[in-house]
């Protein structure tokens, strides 16, 4: 007797979607929120490199023709261009892929838009492990090329409530900013919580005695629904979004890790240069002494790939976000024996 | 004022002669800082002068007492190590004091070393790093038109800068969105930082170049004044293009001590030296 052998996913499309099957999603949230606010701020302008039908930027441009810059494929121009389009008094947002954006077109997003500290808006898609077309496109690095770089916001928003919500926020912020996109049909999770969008704000979006997890980006979903699982383990797991990443909302990070809870970093992101390595500075110089883990991309190329299999290979997944708590509560304590559970 | 001088009155004669006077001004303020700082890019800044001589005298619309005013065409200087030349430029139209010329380089100066915009009056853009002006002029360019403001932007680069990738990105934006109040304007020295351009990437035919890219060129000897001066006007002409002015000039042009000197990025200038550069430029200026 013969088996077939399981059928094997497959890489799809460029822009893999990472919502689950049966998840309520929002089409094309930016490219919305964007054209939405352009009609009551005229000095609102889009451009793009050649990938505005992949950022969500079509919606803008198909709503606001005239306001619609196409720069082609070329980053540097699109980036020195928005700097000049923010010198007489536009405020642009430019999007492309991240990769693009930070890897190839770094000088001119640091020394064009940065320095002079101009309110252009650098839209970044397919970050962190979005997709899985490899290293060429996934903006694995993106945040820790990003954070030191002076005057620049960035936001890593979780669903299409926080990019909705951040659209606006970053057009009325005078300074440059840097948003990582999710594009396509976004999931809508925020809405179930009480939680407004707030530049530079950390927000707890559940409490509780076991578990902090400090997450950015669609990793804040993932830590929801990982927390709503570990509820039948009897475990309580507190979940903190920090959607800002730079500036970093430390009083909100330092409040909530003076506690004996255990605490995991989530980020869509190798775990050197982001949100793992900002929290543990920021606790490390406030004289806490809370042991952290990461959960964050591994430092080294990733595969090509269908999503979900790598998103379960290098540990982003909600499965391998469960396995991982329930690892770290059984090395730091007998667990699920232990019958004092750490308190917060 | 608006523009330095009338010039619809003013007979091509006197205008040469009037820009000619303001290039040798220009190029004695670069000796002088030259000497404050014991160095400098002196050699680009004397043979840049004429051409800066008539932009400011001739071409842009600008306020001196009003750097920001919203109407004035924008220059920007995307060779930010030739600052040098641009405070001599920003003094002679009457944007800088020409004391404070003698600050150059110096700690809490408003004039550094290497142009900066949130230094000086007038400065549009950070220079330092190349191949940024051109694009960041696009973008100017576009936001102007859109807006509807009629101002140009001029943008100053050097032919080695014609090297960095990202000047063509711009050259293609420029031309594809049909940005005919931008004026590129090539200091063609022949000279960068590894030895003469010819050796270090060879950028000729760069008329072919620029026209194959869909630019309105002119190519002339960038340190004749009279020539400069006919090129600008003739390129005001197309509507429908930007356009740019390919200026071959002598570095040190002016003081026939320099000119003469081994060809260098950085001339170096003994201290007794300046005195004698200042009197060569003296004598033919009155030639």
């Amino acid at each position: 007797m013969t088996t077939a052998a399981p059928k094997r996913l497959t890489t799809s499309a460029m822009i893999a979607s990472f919502a689950d099957p049966d998840q309520r999603t929002t089409p094309a949230p930016f490219g919305h929120a964007l054209a939405r606010l352009a009609q009551e701020r005229p000095e609102i302008v889009g451009m793009s490199a050649d990938l505005a039908k992949y950022t969500d930027m079509h919606v803008f441009r198909d709503a606001h023709p005239d306001r619609f810059f196409q720069m082609g494929m070329a980053e540097q121009v699109l980036l020195g261009a928005a700097a000049g389009m923010a010198e007489v008094g536009l405020v642009p947002f430019a999007s492309t892929y991240s990769v693009f954006a930070t890897r190839r077109a770094y000088d001119f997003l640091c020394l064009d838009i940065a320095e002079p500290g101009l309110n252009v808006n650098v839209v970044g898609g397919l970050p962190g492990l979005t997709t899985g077309y490899g290293p060429s496109h996934q903006a694995t690095e993106d945040l820790a090329i990003l954070r030191g770089c002076p005057n620049l916001v960035i936001v890593d928003p979780c669903d299409s409530v926080d990019i909705e919500q951040a659209v606006p926020a970053l057009a009325d912020h005078d300074g440059p900013t840097y948003l990582r996109l999710l594009r396509g049909q976004v999931p809508t999770v925020l809405d179930e919580y009480d939680y407004r969008f707030e530049l530079g704000r950390a927000a707890e979006l559940r409490s509780g005695r076991d578990v902090l997890l400090i997450s950015t980006g669609l990793m804040t979903m993932r830590a929801l629904q990982a927390a709503q699982r570990l509820e039948a383990d009897h475990v309580d797991v507190a979940v903190l979004h920090v959607p800002t990443i730079k500036p970093l909302d430390r009083e909100a990070v330092i409040r909530a890790a003076r506690s004996d809870r255990l605490v995991l970093t989530c980020e869509n992101h190798t775990v050197v240069g982001g949100l793992g390595e900002a929290v543990a500075s920021t606790i490390a110089l406030a004289g806490i002494g809370t042991r952290l883990g990461q959960v964050g991309l591994p430092d080294e190329f990733l595969a090509a790939g269908a999503l979900p299999t790598l998103h379960d290979r290098y540990g982003l997944s909600t499965d391998a976000l469960v396995a991982r708590v329930r690892a770290e509560l059984s090395d730091r304590a007998p667990w699920p024996a232990d019958p004092t559970p750490p308190s917060a | 004022m608006t523009t330095l001088t009338d010039t619809t009155t003013e007979s091509t004669t006197d205008r040469v002669a009037r820009l000619r006077d303001a290039a040798y001004r220009i190029r004695r303020h670069a000796l002088d800082m030259g000497e404050v700082q014991g160095q400098g890019y002196i050699g680009q800044a004397l043979g840049v002068a004429d051409v800066l001589a008539v932009l400011f005298g001739d071409v842009l619309r600008f306020r001196a007492e009003d750097p920001e005013w919203p109407d004035r065409d924008r220059f920007l200087l995307s060779i930010g190590h030739y600052a040098i030349a641009a405070y001599a430029a920003f003094a002679e139209a009457g944007i800088v004091p020409v004391e404070e010329l003698e600050t150059y380089g110096s700690d809490g100066s408003r004039l550094p070393m290497s142009a900066m915009a949130s230094y000086t009056p007038g400065m549009e853009i950070s220079g330092g790093s190349l191949g940024h002006g051109l694009g960041v002029a696009t973008g100017m360019a576009l936001g102007l038109r859109h807006r509807g403001h009629p101002a140009r932007v001029v943008n100053l680069l050097s032919d080695g800068e014609l090297d960095e990738g990202s000047t063509w990105e711009a050259a293609l934006a420029c031309a594809h969105h049909g940005l005919s109040t931008v004026l590129a304007v090539v200091d063609v020295n022949g000279l960068q930082a590894d030895g003469p351009t010819a050796g270090v990437l060879r950028v000729d035919p760069l008329e072919e170049k620029w026209r194959a890219f869909g630019w309105t060129t002119r190519r002339v000897d960038g340190n004749d004044v009279g020539a400069l001066v006919a090129a600008c006007d003739e390129l005001t002409a197309d509507p429908t293009a930007p356009s740019i002015l390919l200026a071959d000039t002598t570095p040190g042009h002016g003081v026939p001590m320099l000119e003469t000197r081994e060809k260098a990025h950085f001339l170096r200038v003994e201290a007794h030296e300046w005195d004698i550069a200042r009197e060569q430029l003296k004598e033919g200026h009155a030639r």
